[in-house]
């Protein structure tokens, strides 16, 4: 026999009382560990999309005209490459990479093409043009966390090298756009004048529907010699972390590049700030409920069982229980309470989410391990603060009001 | 071995205070049985408690051993109690969810001792009030003679020097008035120290001295 024992004891005696509290902390914990479980799901769907994208911060000069996102830096005009340095420099979390260009429109032969200096190795890999050219895994997909396991999961041991698209590009190659060299009628290992310096084509890149179809991409060094420009860039593409777009990635940005244009792909960042807000706002809000809810209804049944245990808490002290001991059973139910609570509530919870994600969110839902420990620090908490009160009551109890027969 | 100086409480209630004991002094030795009787609200139960280091006196001294009891703080007036005292009270106040044994078992755990010596004490306890068949039965499935058996084994467990006594006959039959302060009794000869709050003459008649209360007064 010991405190644990009575404990046990007493709430397997009085399972019915205990029973009504246990489901309203059960229910509140299901409740949020299933709204987080779907919405930090829907998070990393959509966060994957986002980074399957390729760059979705755009860094232009400031008077710019942004018609067409990814055809922003043609014509654009002119920044200094420098500025990728001071992003690098600076402490601003979220950057996953940063891909400078400088872009010029110019005719060959009456064709019109956009010639695209690139340093190669900043190359996102996840952009379509580089996959479907098979220059890296076609199921390569990128995630804001470098350390991320689905990252690891590929074998990357180095995360940077998740980004690298294209690992070199000689001083005088070029990789040709299916429109540039259908127009022009050439082919991989053709030559081509461009600006009066030869180049070489080291690969045409396959069909994507985009602007890129009608671009020539030459060494970003050897685009700013033959355009007789000087350390310059039209652009800057960023490999944002959405969720650090989400909170304010762009603002940090624009405070160290003020003459510079930053946008991002909008209506989707949008979107998926606006879901993540809404669950945000239902966890909020059920997490209220339950502490209230719950709270309100532990406490209420610790009030009522001190009241129907006077003659015990009398007892006990008369036999030599000290005040804390009385203390300690109480708070002791409330942390068995709170613990089968939180653990119940963590495994349906995650059933739930598991269940109900696919249907209301779209997205396969599994157990998030971390919400195991959340779940149970909330279930804990809210059961012993809401106790708190009623044992100290019952450790304060007058043994003479108790055990009267005055 | 306790001594009671000009021991006086009074309960203080919203509307008045309540003059529970006035100015009691008394003395009771080692090995004594004594009983405190006195009409319902004479604050007979108020003096035992008091004496059991469970009421805060509003002044005076109680002193048992040579222990100034309400001078130790609350941990060690619990350890106190948990060592030299044994409490029975007229309606055994048993822990209703707990079998016989476990009930018996509950001062040796706040002692600290191991549950197999627990269970092996608490059994020998029982067997000694003839409770040998009962010790898994739980108190509602217990006569009330016997549930009174189990409150004395309690009280007995950690071996106290005193056993004080809140009418322990109150809710018994004429036989087990009988059987149970007999059993004081034959404890008392042991040598243990027994105080005894009773209204029935008949039980009192078992003690070495009478002490009356009227109004928190002692008067004889």
């Amino acid at each position: 026999m010991n405190l644990r024992k009575i404990i046990l004891k007493e709430l397997l005696e009085r399972k019915k009382q205990f029973l009504t509290s246990f489901i309203a902390i059960l229910l509140g914990i299901i409740v949020i560990v299933a709204v987080k479980s779907v919405s930090s799901s829907s998070e990393k769907a959509v966060a994957i999309q986002l980074d399957n994208l390729g760059a979705n911060i755009l860094v232009l000069p400031q008077t710019t005209n942004i018609d067409n996102y990814y055809a922003a830096d043609i014509n654009a005009p002119e920044m200094p490459e420098d500025y990728v340095n001071r992003i690098t420099n600076s402490t601003i979390q979220g950057v996953d990479n940063m891909s400078p260009k400088l872009s010029a429109r110019m005719k060959i032969d009456n064709y019109s093409l956009v010639l695209t200096g690139i340093l190669p190795k900043n190359e996102l890999a996840s952009k379509p043009i580089w996959q479907t050219a098979g220059f890296t895994d076609p199921g390569l997909q990128a995630a804001c966390d470098p350390n991320s396991i689905m990252n690891k999961s590929r074998g990357y041991k180095d995360p940077k090298l998740q980004r690298m698209a294209i690992d070199s590009l000689g001083k005088y190659d070029c990789l040709a756009g299916s429109d540039v060299v259908s127009k022009l009628g050439l082919k991989e290992g053709s030559g081509i004048k461009i600006k009066g310096t030869e180049f070489k084509i080291v690969r045409v890149l396959p069909q994507t529907g985009t602007v890129d179809d009608g671009r020539i991409f030459v060494h970003l060094r050897t685009a700013q010699k033959i355009l007789g420009k000087g350390r310059v860039v039209n652009a800057i593409e960023i490999m944002g972390c959405c969720s650090a777009i989400s909170e304010g990635l762009l603002g940090k940005l624009r405070n160290i590049l003020p003459d510079t244009k930053i946008t991002t792909i909008n209506h989707i960042v949008q979107t998926q700030v606006k879901t993540n807000n809404t669950m945000e706002k239902f966890s909020l809000i059920f997490l209220i409920i339950i502490i209230l809810v719950g709270g309100i209804s532990i406490g209420n049944y610790m009030w009522s069982n001190v009241e129907e245990r006077k003659k015990e808490i009398g007892s006990l002290l008369a036999i030599g229980a000290s005040p804390k001991d009385i203390y300690y059973i109480f708070i002791g139910k409330a942390l068995i309470l709170g613990l089968i609570g939180g653990i119940a509530g963590y495994f349906l919870g995650s059933l739930a989410g598991m269940i109900l994600g696919p249907q209301i969110a779209g997205v396969k839902v599994l157990p998030i391990p971390f919400l195991f420990i959340w779940a149970i620090v909330i279930a804990v908490g809210i059961s012993v603060i809401a106790s708190y009160l009623p044992a100290r009551r019952a450790a304060k109890l007058d043994p003479a009001l108790i055990l009267q027969e005055i | 071995m306790i001594k009671i100086e000009n021991l006086s409480k009074t309960y203080n209630s919203k509307r008045d205070a309540i003059l529970a004991l006035s100015e009691v002094t008394l003395s009771i030795k080692s090995g004594e049985f004594v009983s405190i009787v006195g009409p319902s609200g004479s604050g007979k139960t108020t003096l035992l408690l008091c004496m059991g280091g469970l009421i805060h006196p509003s002044r005076g001294k109680v002193t048992i051993g040579g222990d100034s009891i309400y001078d130790l703080d609350i941990k060690k007036r619990a350890i106190f109690r948990l060592r030299n005292l044994g409490f029975v009270f007229q309606t055994f106040n048993l822990i209703p969810y707990l079998t016989a044994l476990e009930n018996v078992q509950i001062p040796l755990a706040l002692a600290g001792i191991t549950d197999g010596k627990q269970s092996e004490k608490a059994a020998e306890l029982l067997e000694k009030v003839g409770l040998t068949d009962r010790l898994d039965h739980k108190p509602r499935e217990l006569s009330i003679g016997q549930q009174q058996r189990v409150a004395i084994a309690r009280a007995l467990a950690n071996e106290p020097k005193i056993i004080l006594a809140d009418e322990p006959t109150g809710n018994l039959d004429p036989d087990m008035t009988r059987e149970t302060v007999s059993y004081l009794k034959l404890l008392n000869q042991t040598g243990i120290t027994v105080v005894m709050v009773t209204h029935n003459p008949g039980a009192a008649e078992y003690s070495q001295r009478r002490l009356r209360l009227v109004e928190g007064r002692l008067i004889e």
